[in-house]
């Protein structure tokens, strides 16, 4: 077992992956949350269905919606191919995307508990103080709501990094380039290299604790 | 000060809908609005903040107008300078004292307040008689200490109007008589004109120049303070005279 190409790439690879993922799902993930949260319009309920559905569906199912949407032929994946020359199957991007849809309701489900508990006598104080509707959110809602936000986030990043389904589906297992932690676990688990299965699940799990643990702490409120 | 309001509204929750008409005008200091809850005061006010929306109507405040559903005009809450101090009172719990009575002085982008803002945020605790709470965040603030931060933070900005929503219900029986006395004092020292809402008729005997009755969503009685009681009367006769006209007033 060689230490820097066998774990450390894996590794290193994996929080790339889980980063990019993780910092995707946030801004899309708080922006939609809030969308939902503080606004009535047709269709709410069938978008927040929808935003909910990678948390329940298979992610072989959602890796192959993957593959139709951003594959060579796909509606998007064409597009990117003719236009911008850019191919995202069995690409580390790949991985991002499939890791961020999975994750993705993590962040999504959280913010928006997070922003219907901020009440909104808070937010009409604001208002009624002077603050334009950017000012409420980025003075009063957010602030609010922020630790349910980062926990939710903490979440989703621990799911990007164990991300295995969907990230093999799209971005297939190459050492070095798209072969995550877990992925590299079932390859080793597959080639009988026990040693190396142990030593890389070892790693996954502390990391996954510790992210475990940190969004725990963040859930406490300080303000009760 | 003359505050016009004409306004209609009609409000649906799950299981009732609430007609509000409301139609009043007031020129005093002190204008109490008085009824019982559900009968439309706090919605009047709310729109007199420009936190609701009402279906038809006017409201002038001064010679601006705020709000003309026909002319399509509706001045945003942030636009009014009406203040207003919500019966919770409605501290932001994540900032401190001074953030709190400091928030209309700085902009979102820069939330730290300059000297000149810190100066005034301390003249103001100073005149609320609370520079020593300056750091304490609201949770740890007792009901009188919030109201006090909540009038700061409301006044700091020299809004043309302060709107208090039921300011004494929070607060202790013996606070709350000194309180009466304490808010007239402020209001005089700021020379700001007030509309208080409220159910309790012991607020209207101690702080109105003017009364206005709700029942039901509509205005049921207006009244200025010498036709309520005799100015020769005192204490708990003037009690007794307010409670009369109010109960008079509810039918």
């Amino acid at each position: 077992m060689q230490f820097s190409t066998d774990v450390l790439v894996p590794l290193v690879l994996t929080l790339k992956v889980a980063g990019c993922a993780t910092l995707l799902v946030f801004i899309v993930g708080v922006a939609v949350a809030w969308l939902v949260a503080r606004h009535e319009f047709r269709g709410r309920e069938v978008l927040d269905a929808a935003m909910t559905l990678p948390m329940v569906m298979p992610p072989t199912v959602l890796g192959y919606y993957l593959i139709v949407l951003l594959g060579r032929r796909g509606w998007i994946g064409g597009w990117l191919h003719d236009a911008f020359g850019i191919n995202l199957m069995f690409t580390w991007q790949g991985a991002v995307i499939a890791a961020a849809v999975v994750a993705f309701p993590l962040v999504y489900k959280a913010a928006r508990a997070a922003f219907e508990d901020v009440n909104r006598q808070y937010e009409n104080a604001a208002r009624v103080l002077g603050s334009t509707e950017m000012a409420v959110f980025v003075r009063v809602t957010l602030p609010l709501a922020w630790r349910g936000i980062l926990a939710g986030t903490m979440l989703a990043f621990a799911r990007a990094m164990g991300e295995f389904g969907a990230t093999l589906m799209v971005a297939g297992s190459i050492p070095g380039r798209t072969q995550t932690l877990s992925i590299a676990v079932y390859e080793a688990v597959q080639a009988g290299k026990d040693d190396m299965a142990n030593f890389l699940v070892l790693v996954t799990s502390i990391v996954c604790i510790l992210v475990l643990v940190g969004s725990g702490r963040l859930l406490r409120t300080r303000y009760a | 000060m003359k505050l016009a309001v004409d306004i209609s509204t009609r409000l649906r929750s799950r299981d009732r809908e609430f007609h509000l008409e409301a139609t009043f005008s007031c020129a005093h200091d002190v204008t109490v609005i008085f009824g019982a809850s559900g009968s439309g005061k706090s919605v009047t006010l709310q729109a007199i903040a420009g936190l609701l929306h009402p279906d038809a109507g006017t409201i002038r405040l001064n010679d601006r107008i705020l709000f003309d559903a026909g002319a399509g005009v509706d001045v945003v809450a942030r636009e009014r300078r009406v203040a207003y101090v919500f019966q919770d009172y409605a501290l932001f719990p994540h900032l401190s004292v001074e953030a709190n009575v400091g928030f209309p002085l700085a902009p979102w982008w820069r939330p730290r307040l300059d000297a000149t803002a810190r100066e005034r945020v301390a003249t103001m605790l100073a005149a609320f008689e609370i520079g020593h709470l300056r750091a304490s965040f609201p949770g740890q603030l007792s009901g009188g200490q919030k109201q006090r931060v909540a009038l700061a933070r409301a006044l700091i900005s020299e809004p043309s109007l302060l709107l208090l929503d039921e300011p004494l219900s929070a607060l202790d029986p013996l606070l709350r008589e000194r309180m009466r006395h304490q808010l007239l004092e402020w209001r005089e020292q700021f020379g700001i004109p007030v509309v208080v809402i409220t159910h309790d008729p012991d607020d209207v005997a101690a702080l109105a120049d003017e009364v206005i009755v709700f029942r039901d969503g509509r205005v049921v009685r207006t009244g200025e303070r010498e036709a309520v009681f005799d100015a020769v009367e005192s204490g708990p006769q003037v009690r007794r005279a307010v409670r009369r006209f109010l109960a008079d007033a509810a039918g």
